[in-house]
């Protein structure tokens, strides 16, 4: 199974999902996020990696506009899916989101059953058969692997969940409107080890049909999962490369000193 | 083993020292007579509820043995100065509820959109200010919300029943003053309750979870009406039952612009509320009647510990 993905990935020419270029971010008067050029390429696993306030949720956040939510949020430079602006004035924010879908730090399931949860974004864009909301709820539970721990009790209260299934029910939340990219933003750092490396399990194998970008602050991590890396300092990019390449090889000094530890 | 047998019996002497009433017995005189006066303030309390529910109970029983219960419970006609004096309540009792239920549902969706409003929508300045208009608006007496009722209100009710009724030949006029006058003044006066804690309730729903709904490509409204408020609904249940609770208990108000004849609930009937009842007759009240007046506040008291016990309940399976 391993070694079919690791071909794959090889043969694959990756093409880029996303781009951004010069892009800069100011909550109010502080400058957050200090023109950022970068590709991201797609079916791939790419982690964004940085101390505290680096401004990588945020860069994160930008790729689906959620950024849009705070008040007095300034951004210049482009942001591009598939080449084409999202911050463009034409762009559907709701259908944006549809395509980037997005998984948070605290598993937060919706206050209703199993099965809902995962209906509910299907429904909000307008599905209504039963029998294609079955099929989406168990292919989204089956590829977020959770498919078999709740098969049986689809009805009952998300929140009953423990918090390793609870994020992987976030998870099948967001794969059931069929998203493009995945952004995760610190997905494991709610959760105990072993749901941890289930939810890992599932990032590498969820790269074959998407494109998944992660924030973690755990480097480990970035090593275990991601195929490319971005590093992050002081609203700054750093760095970026293939993961392998950046943490055996940092070419700055700052990456070098953040990977060994010495600071973060 | 001897060590554990002594270690307990010292822990049960010391257990010993807490009683019912203490944490632990006091040592200097100071504090022992600190200590009593605060137990006394305590028990002031549960002294009055008490003697309340005593004085209640001994005063509106015997009304329903000499009446008898299906006289009184189940008989619309209430009479009592009249030479056959009769006791019914039961339209007095079915005003109440009725009267409180529309006030409910007609407050409870407008004090639910306004705390929507000042938690999703309004800026902070202008929350700021809606709320400070809510808080003044839970302060104001009821008598002046009644005075308002029966000066702006009532004549505005009026003017709607002289439309409705132009061409009725049966219907007795009340100018303003009915079921429905005092319906709205109590959906007016639940409002800062509702709104307040149903804001609370909705303040504290994640905005992590809100925004996992906009993730997934949700509108704000579809969010807060599918998300949110289901999230909320416990704190907004509680804000209802409290709502229930002043509705069921307002007397003053009511009793300004309700008309107060004892009447079938309907919306331009002239009503009779349990509370509006006490207030209008204790004060001419006597034997047989006074009595009578104090089963029906035993009625209310009966209603308001429901939806006490009701409230109890929520808050604790919401806890769980």
């Amino acid at each position: 199974m391993g070694l079919t993905w690791a071909n794959r990935m090889c043969k694959k020419k990756s093409g880029v999902k996303i781009r951004t270029e010069r892009l800069h971010l100011y909550y109010g008067s502080v400058h957050a996020l200090r023109d950022i050029t970068i590709e991201i390429a797609a079916n791939r696993i790419t982690a964004l990696i940085g101390p505290s306030g680096c401004g990588k949720s945020t860069f994160l956040k930008t790729l689906n506009r959620m950024n849009d939510l705070a008040g007095n949020v300034r951004i210049t430079g482009g942001v591009y899916l598939d080449g084409r602006d999202i911050y463009a004035p034409q762009i559907d924010v709701a259908k944006l989101r549809k395509r980037v879908g997005m998984v948070f730090q605290q598993p937060n399931p919706f206050p209703m059953s199993i099965y809902e949860n995962i209906a509910y974004g299907p429904k909000i864009h307008g599905m209504r058969q039963k029998g294609e909301l079955d099929r989406i709820v168990e292919e989204s539970l089956r590829g977020a692997a959770i498919w078999d721990e709740v098969k049986n009790r689809l009805d009952e209260p998300a929140l009953r969940l423990s918090g390793g299934q609870q994020q992987r029910l976030c998870i099948a939340r967001a794969l059931a409107v069929q998203p493009e990219v995945l952004l995760m933003d610190e997905p494991t750092s709610a959760l105990d080890p072993a749901s941890t490396i289930k939810t890992e399990e599932l990032m590498k194998k969820l790269r074959t049909d998407y494109t998944v970008v992660v924030v973690t602050h755990n480097m480990q991590q970035a090593l275990r999962v991601s195929d490319d890396t971005l590093f992050f300092l002081n609203g700054e990019l750093v760095e970026a490369g293939q993961t392998k390449e950046l943490f055996l090889a940092p070419a700055d000094r700052r990456t070098q000193d953040y990977i060994t530890g010495k600071f973060g | 083993m001897r060590a554990e047998v002594t270690l307990r019996g010292h822990m049960y002497l010391k257990q010993r020292k807490s009683t019912f009433m203490y944490k632990r017995n006091c040592v200097h005189a100071v504090e022992c007579a600190v200590q009593i006066f605060f137990t006394a303030c305590a028990f002031l309390t549960i002294v009055t509820v008490a003697v309340i529910t005593g004085y209640l109970i001994v005063n509106g029983v015997p009304a329903i043995w000499k009446i008898g219960i299906r006289d009184m419970l189940f008989s619309t006609v209430w009479s009592p100065t009249a030479k056959q004096a009769q006791y019914g309540i039961l339209y007095i009792v079915l005003t109440s509820l009725v009267g409180t239920a529309m006030a409910v549902m007609l407050g409870v969706p407008i004090a639910l959109l306004t705390a929507v409003y000042l938690v999703e929508i309004a800026s902070d300045k202008m929350a700021a200010v809606m709320k400070t208009a809510v808080e003044l608006l839970s302060g104001i007496p009821s008598v002046v919300y009644g005075m308002l009722g029966l000066m702006v209100l009532n004549p505005l009710v009026y003017r709607l029943e002289l439309r409705l009724y132009r061409d009725s030949v049966t219907h007795q006029f009340t100018g303003g003053a009915n079921l429905l006058s005092a319906v709205l003044v109590l959906t007016l006066m639940i409002l800062p309750t509702v709104t307040s804690i149903s804001e609370s309730a909705l303040r504290e729903v994640p905005a992590e979870l809100k925004a996992s709904s906009l993730a997934l490509g949700a509108s704000q409204m579809q969010t807060i009406f599918k998300v949110v408020i289901p999230a909320a609904k416990p704190g907004i249940i509680t804000a209802v039952v409290l709502g229930v609770g002043r509705a069921v208990g307002e007397a003053l108000a009511i009793s300004l612009v309700s008309g107060g004849c004892v009447n079938i609930p309907l919306p331009f009937y002239p009503v009779r509320f349990l509370t509006t009842a006490i207030v209008g007759e204790m004060g001419y009240a006597a034997g047989l009647h006074r009595q009578a007046l104090f089963t029906i506040g035993l009625v209310l008291f009966i209603f308001i510990i429901l939806v006490n016990l009701t409230l109890n309940h929520i808050v604790r399976s919401g806890d769980k």
